[in-house]
C-alpha cells in the first residue's frame, strides 16, 4: 500500500515538473485524475483491510528520518480527497491550465495533502501542510498577477502562514518526547503544556479550516482560484486542516485529556456554521456562496468533533462514537457535493460566462445537465432527505439531542444553544441553496449571453457526473460508509465504541432512534411515481403553455425577448429578507437611502454596504498596528552610529544571557 | 406475523383516514371562520369540490418555466405525504413507527418547502421569489424553535421518535409540566408559520405584496393548483396531528390493540382534529396578520420559549 501511495507520490512530481515545462496540457490534470483514483482505492482497501504499519524512510531532515504510516484516520481523509479530487482534475482536463505555474502548482497541492496524511511524524506533517499552503497560494496568486485577487491571495498568504506558526508551536509542544507520533501518544501532554498545546493547535488548524475569528480569507481565497482548485480547497484543504485538529487532539494528546476541551470547538464550531450560513446568503458571486457555505460545514463539522471529545471526557463511550462518526461522515459528505457544486458553478461560469446571478439566469433550458446536477448537489448541501447531506447533519442532530445524557447543566445548556444555532444554520443554507439554484439556473435568462450558454459536454460533463455519483451513493449508502470509518471510532476512542450503524440504517442504539435512507427515499420515489401515474391516465389534459400571468403585469416589450429582467428576482432582492432579518449577526451594515424628489424622474436608489465584522474587529486594527510598526521600525534608519553599536552589543548580551539561562536551566 | 399485519392495516387505515381529514380540515376551518365573522360560509366539503374541479382542468404553463413546474407538486406532496404516514394519528404502533424521527419529519416538511421555493422561482416573475425568500427566511427561525421543541420532548421521552414520546405521553406518567407548556406554545408558533396562516400570512389573501405562501402559486393551475392545494391541506392536517399526538395524547390505541381500541381511538382523534381546528378558527379569527418584518420576532419569541423549555427541563427533572 505505502509502496503504491509512495509511486503515486512520485508520479505527481513527475507531472508537476512536466506541467512547469510546459508539457501536457491535458495529460498533467489526467494523470493527477488517474493517481486520485488509486488514491481513493488504496484508501478504501485500507479501510476495509486495515491499517498499513508504520515505515521509516531513509531521507528526512538532520534529526531523524522521515517516517509514514496508513492508519484508519488517515485512510478516510484521503478517501474525502480522492472524492474531491477525482472529479477536480477530470475538470481541470476539461478546461485546461492558464500558465505553467498553475500546471505545475496542481499536482503538488495534491502532493502535499497526501504527505499530510501519510505522515507518521510531527516534521513530515508539517512540511505537508506547508507545501500545501504555499502551493495553493500559487495557485491563486498565479491566475491574479493584480487586482481584487492578488489583494484574496496575499490575505490567504497572511492567515496561512499564521497558521503555521501555530501549528509548528503547538507540534513543539506535543512533541517533547521525539518527533515520531508514537513517542508522542506514548507521553501525552498534561496540564498547562496541554491547554497551551490545544489553544495553539486550534488557532493553527482551524486559521486554515476558516473557523471564527479566522474565516476573513475563506470567501475571499477559495473564489478567487480555478475551478477545480477552488473545489480542491473548499472540498478538501479545509478537510486536511481538520484531519491535523482529529490527529492532534484525539489522537497525539492521548485520551485522557478533560472533557472540556470540546467546548471551545462545540463554541467556535456553532458561531463559524451560522456565519458562514448567513453571509451565504448575501453572497453576490457563485463560488462566494459556496465558499460560505463550506465555513458552515466546517463550523458543523468542528462542533461534532467538539461533542466527541465533550461525551469522551464524560466517559460516554457510544455518544462519543455518535458524534465522531457525525463528524467523520460529514466530512465526506460535504467532500462529494461541495466538489459537485464548485464544478457546477465553473461550468456555469464557463459556458455562460458570468459567475454573478444577476448577469445568469434560466440556465435549466440550456444547460440541463449542470442544472440537474446542482439541484443533486444543492438538495445534499441544503440537508434534505433522502439526499446525502441529510443523513450525516441527522447524526449531528442526534448527537447534540442525546448530549443531555451528559448530567452537567453548563453542557447541557452550551449543547441546547448549539442545537438551536445548528439548526438555524441549516434553514439558512437551505436559503442559500435555493438562492443559488433559483437564480442561477431558474427563471428568464438576465443577458444575451446566458440565453446562449451551452451544456457541459465531454470530459467536463464526465467530471460533473463522476462527482454527482458520487453525492447519489452517499446518499444510499451512509451507513456502509460509516461502517469503513469503524477504525477510526475503535481507534480513538476505545474497543467499546462502535459507529451509529445497523445494516443499510443509521441506529441510535439506547435511544431509539433510525434513519433509513433506502426505506425513505423508496417510499418518497414511490410516493411520486404513484402520484405521477395516478394524475396522467389517459384523458388527462395535456398542459398548454401561455404567458405568464405574474399578476397582470404588462407584457415586455418587443425588444427585450426575455422580459423585462429587472422584473425578476436579483440576488439582492432574493438576499434581503436574511439580510435584514439576521445579516447584522455576522456583517457590519450600512444603507443609504436617496428617495427621489417628488416630480422628478430620477429614480430613487437604496445603496447597501455589508461587510464582515471580522474586517472591522480584527483585520483592520491589524493593519493599523502594521503601519505603527512599521512607522517605528522606520525610526531605527535614523539612528547615530553610537546607538546602532548599542543596539548590537545590547542584542548579545541578551543573546548570551539566554545562553546561560539555558545552560542553567 | 399477526403483529405485523395489525401494523401494516393501522398504517393503511390512518393513510386513508389522513388523506380524507385533510380537505374536511382546510373546509372546516374556513366553515368556522365565516360562522365567526357572522358569515354563511361554504360548506366544509368545498375545497374537495374544488380540489376535484382543478384535477379535471388543462395546466397552463407560463412561458419561461421548466421541468420544475411541472415535478415539483408531485415531489411536495410525496414528502408530506410521507410525513403524514409518519405522524401517529389513532393508533399507535404503525408499520413505518420505527422510522418515525421527528427531525425526519421536519426535514420532509423542508423538502416540500424547498419544492414550493423552486416552483416559485421557476417561472421568473417578480412575487414567485419574493415568496420564496420570505418563506425560506421564515424557516430559519422556525427550524431551530422545532428543534429546541424536539429538544425538550427527546430529554422527556429518551428518544426522538414520535412514536415512542406519543406512547409515553399516552401513559401519561410524566404529569403535567410548565416546560411542555412552552413547547406546546412554541410548537404552535411553528405550526402557524409553517401553515402560514394569520399572524404570519393569509391564506385568503388577495394581496400580492403581503403574500408568502400564495405568492409562489401564483402561475400554478389545473392539477398542478391542485395538488398544491392538497399539499397545503395535508400539510395543516400533519401539523395539527403532531401537536395531537403529542399534547393530546389520551385514548390513542396503543401498539397492538384490536378494532375497539381502533375505533375508541378513531373517535377520539376526529374530536382531537376537530378540536384543534376550531381553536386554529377561533384564534385567526380574534388576531391580525402581522407586518413580514414582525414575523422574525414572532418565531423568536417561540424559539426563546423552547430554550427556556429546555433549560427548565434539564434543571427540573434532575439530571444535572
Amino acid at each position: 500500500m505505502l509502496t503504491l501511495l509512495g509511486l503515486g507520490l512520485l508520479a505527481l512530481a513527475v507531472l508537476a515538473g512536466l506541467g512547469a515545462a510546459g508539457l501536457g496540457r491535458r495529460l498533467v490534470p489526467l494523470g493527477a485524475a488517474a493517481v486520485a483514483a488509486v488514491l481513493g482505492a488504496v484508501a478504501v482497501a485500507t479501510l476495509a483491510l486495515g491499517p498499513v504499519e508504520e515505515a521509516v524512510l531513509a531521507l528526512g531532515p538532520p534529526w531523524g528520518p522521515a517516517r509514514v504510516a496508513l492508519d484508519a484516520l488517515s485512510a478516510w481523509f484521503l478517501l474525502v480527497l480522492a472524492v474531491v479530487a477525482l472529479p477536480a482534475a477530470l475538470f481541470a482536463a476539461a478546461t485546461g491550465p492558464s500558465s505553467r505555474a498553475e500546471a505545475a502548482a496542481f499536482p503538488l497541492f495534491l502532493a502535499a495533502m497526501v504527505l499530510v496524511l501519510l505522515a507518521a511524524d510531527a516534521f513530515t506533517l508539517l512540511l505537508g501542510f506547508e507545501v500545501m499552503s504555499l502551493a495553493s497560494w500559487a495557485l491563486v496568486a498565479a491566475r491574479h498577477p493584480a487586482g481584487r485577487g492578488r489583494r484574496a491571495a496575499r490575505l490567504y498568504f497572511g492567515f496561512a502562514a499564521f497558521s503555521g506558526l501555530c501549528l509548528i508551536a503547538g507540534f513543539a509542544l506535543l512533541s517533547a518526547p521525539g518527533m515520531g507520533f508514537s513517542e508522542m501518544r506514548a507521553a501525552p501532554p498534561e496540564g498547562w503544556r496541554g491547554t497551551l498545546a490545544l489553544v495553539l493547535i486550534l488557532l493553527g488548524a482551524g486559521s486554515k479550516a476558516g473557523l471564527l475569528p479566522f474565516h476573513l480569507w475563506l470567501p475571499l481565497a477559495h473564489p478567487a482560484a480555478a475551478t477545480p482548485v477552488s473545489a480542491l480547497m473548499s472540498g478538501a484543504m479545509v478537510k486536511i486542516a481538520l484531519y491535523v485538529l482529529v490527529r492532534a487532539l484525539f489522537d497525539l494528546a492521548g485520551v485522557a485529556q478533560p472533557g472540556w476541551w470540546g467546548a471551545p470547538l462545540v463554541v467556535l464550531g456553532a458561531a463559524t456554521a451560522l456565519w458562514g450560513a448567513i453571509r451565504a446568503n448575501v453572497e453576490t458571486d457563485i463560488k462566494a456562496i459556496l465558499a460560505c457555505s463550506t465555513l458552515e460545514n466546517v463550523g458543523l463539522i468542528t462542533l461534532a468533533l467538539g461533542l466527541a471529545l465533550v461525551f469522551r471526557g464524560a466517559d460516554l463511550a457510544p455518544l462519543a462514537a455518535l458524534a465522531l462518526s457525525a463528524a467523520l461522515l460529514h466530512t465526506l459528505v460535504h467532500a462529494g457535493f461541495k466538489g459537485l457544486l464548485f464544478l457546477v458553478a465553473g461550468a456555469v461560469a464557463e459556458q455562460a460566462g458570468s459567475r454573478d446571478p444577476d448577469r445568469l439566469g434560466g440556465l435549466i433550458h440550456r444547460m440541463p445537465w449542470v442544472a440537474g446536477l446542482a439541484m443533486l448537489g444543492a438538495a445534499s448541501a441544503a440537508a434534505l432527505p433522502p439526499f446525502s447531506g441529510f443523513a450525516s447533519e441527522w447524526l449531528v442532530l442526534q448527537a447534540l439531542i442525546q448530549s443531555w445524557r451528559v448530567a452537567e447543566l453548563p453542557v447541557q445548556l452550551l449543547s441546547a444553544a448549539a442545537l438551536v444555532t445548528a439548526g438555524m444554520a441549516l434553514a439558512l443554507a437551505a436559503a442559500a441553496m435555493l438562492r443559488f439554484v433559483g437564480l442561477v439556473f431558474l427563471g428568464r435568462p438576465r443577458t444575451p449571453r446566458a440565453a446562449g450558454a451551452l451544456d457541459a459536454s465531454g470530459l467536463m460533463r464526465a467530471a460533473l457526473v463522476v462527482a454527482g455519483a458520487v453525492c447519489a451513493a452517499l446518499a444510499l449508502l451512509a451507513a456502509p460508509a460509516l461502517g469503513l470509518a469503524g477504525g477510526i471510532v475503535t481507534g480513538l476512542l476505545g474497543e467499546g465504541a462502535a459507529p451509529p450503524i445497523s445494516g443499510l440504517d443509521l441506529i441510535l442504539g439506547e435511544a431509539g432512534a433510525r434513519y433509513a435512507p433506502w426505506a425513505v427515499t423508496a417510499l418518497l420515489a414511490g410516493l411520486t411515481l404513484a402520484l405521477w401515474y395516478g394524475l396522467h391516465r389517459k384523458g388527462a389534459p395535456e398542459p398548454r403553455r401561455g404567458p405568464a400571468w405574474d399578476c397582470g403585469f404588462m407584457p415586455p416589450p418587443a425588444d427585450l425577448p426575455f422580459g423585462d429582467p429587472l422584473t425578476q428576482p436579483s440576488a439582492a432582492g432574493a438576499a434581503q429578507p436574511i439580510r435584514r432579518a439576521l445579516g447584522r449577526l455576522a456583517l457590519a451594515q450600512r444603507e443609504t437611502h436617496h428617495p427621489a424628489t417628488p416630480g422628478s424622474t430620477v429614480p430613487a436608489r437604496l445603496r447597501v454596504e455589508a461587510r464582515d465584522h471580522g474586517f472591522v474587529a480584527l483585520l483592520w486594527p491589524l493593519g493599523r498596528l502594521r503601519r505603527l510598526a512599521g512607522h517605528q521600525a522606520e525610526r531605527l534608519r535614523g539612528l547615530p552610529l553610537s546607538a546602532y553599536l548599542a543596539l548590537a552589543l545590547g542584542t548579545l548580551v541578551l543573546l548570551l544571557a539566554l545562553l546561560a539561562w539555558g545552560a542553567v536551566a | 406475523m399477526m403483529a405485523t399485519f395489525l401494523a401494516l392495516l393501522t398504517q393503511i387505515l390512518h393513510a386513508a383516514l389522513i388523506l380524507a381529514a385533510a380537505p374536511l380540515v382546510v373546509g372546516g376551518v374556513r366553515w368556522v371562520k365565516a360562522r365567526l365573522l357572522g358569515r354563511r360560509g361554504p360548506h366544509p366539503l368545498q375545497p374537495l369540490r374544488d380540489l376535484l374541479k382543478l384535477l379535471r382542468k388543462r395546466p397552463v404553463l407560463a412561458d419561461g418555466s421548466s421541468v420544475v413546474t411541472r415535478a415539483t407538486p408531485y415531489v411536495a406532496l410525496a414528502a408530506t405525504l410521507l410525513a403524514a404516514l409518519l405522524v401517529p394519528g389513532f393508533a399507535q404502533g404503525m408499520a413505518l413507527a420505527p422510522v418515525a424521527d421527528l427531525i425526519l419529519i421536519a426535514g420532509l416538511l423542508a423538502l416540500a418547502r424547498m419544492a414550493l421555493a423552486l416552483a416559485g422561482h421557476d417561472a421568473g416573475t417578480a412575487f414567485g421569489g419574493l415568496g420564496a425568500a420570505r418563506e425560506m427566511t421564515f424557516a430559519a427561525f422556525a427550524e431551530p424553535a422545532l428543534l429546541a421543541s424536539v429538544l425538550v420532548l427527546a430529554v422527556l421521552a429518551g428518544s426522538s421518535n414520535l412514536d415512542a414520546i406519543a406512547a409515553l405521553f399516552r401513559e401519561g406518567s410524566l404529569g403535567i409540566r410548565v416546560s411542555l407548556l412552552f413547547v406546546l406554545m412554541a410548537l404552535m408558533a411553528v405550526a402557524l408559520a409553517e401553515n402560514a396562516r394569520v399572524p404570519v400570512d393569509n391564506p385568503a389573501t388577495h394581496l400580492e405584496l403581503t403574500m408568502v405562501h400564495e405568492a409562489m402559486l401564483l402561475e400554478a393551475s389545473g392539477r398542478h393548483l391542485a395538488l398544491w392545494e392538497a399539499q397545503a391541506a395535508l400539510k395543516l392536517t400533519v401539523w395539527l396531528a403532531l401537536l395531537a399526538a403529542i399534547f393530546l395524547p389520551f385514548g390513542a390505541a396503543p401498539a397492538g390493540a384490536g378494532p375497539i381500541g381502533w375505533v375508541v381511538g378513531l373517535v377520539l382523534w376526529g374530536a382531537k382534529m376537530a378540536l384543534l381546528a376550531v381553536a386554529l378558527a377561533v384564534f385567526e379569527t380574534a388576531i391580525a396578520k402581522m407586518r413580514v418584518f414582525r414575523v422574525p420576532e414572532f418565531l423568536g419569541a417561540a424559539l426563546l420559549l423552547a430554550l427556556l423549555a429546555a433549560a427548565l427541563v434539564f434543571i427540573t427533572t434532575g439530571l444535572a
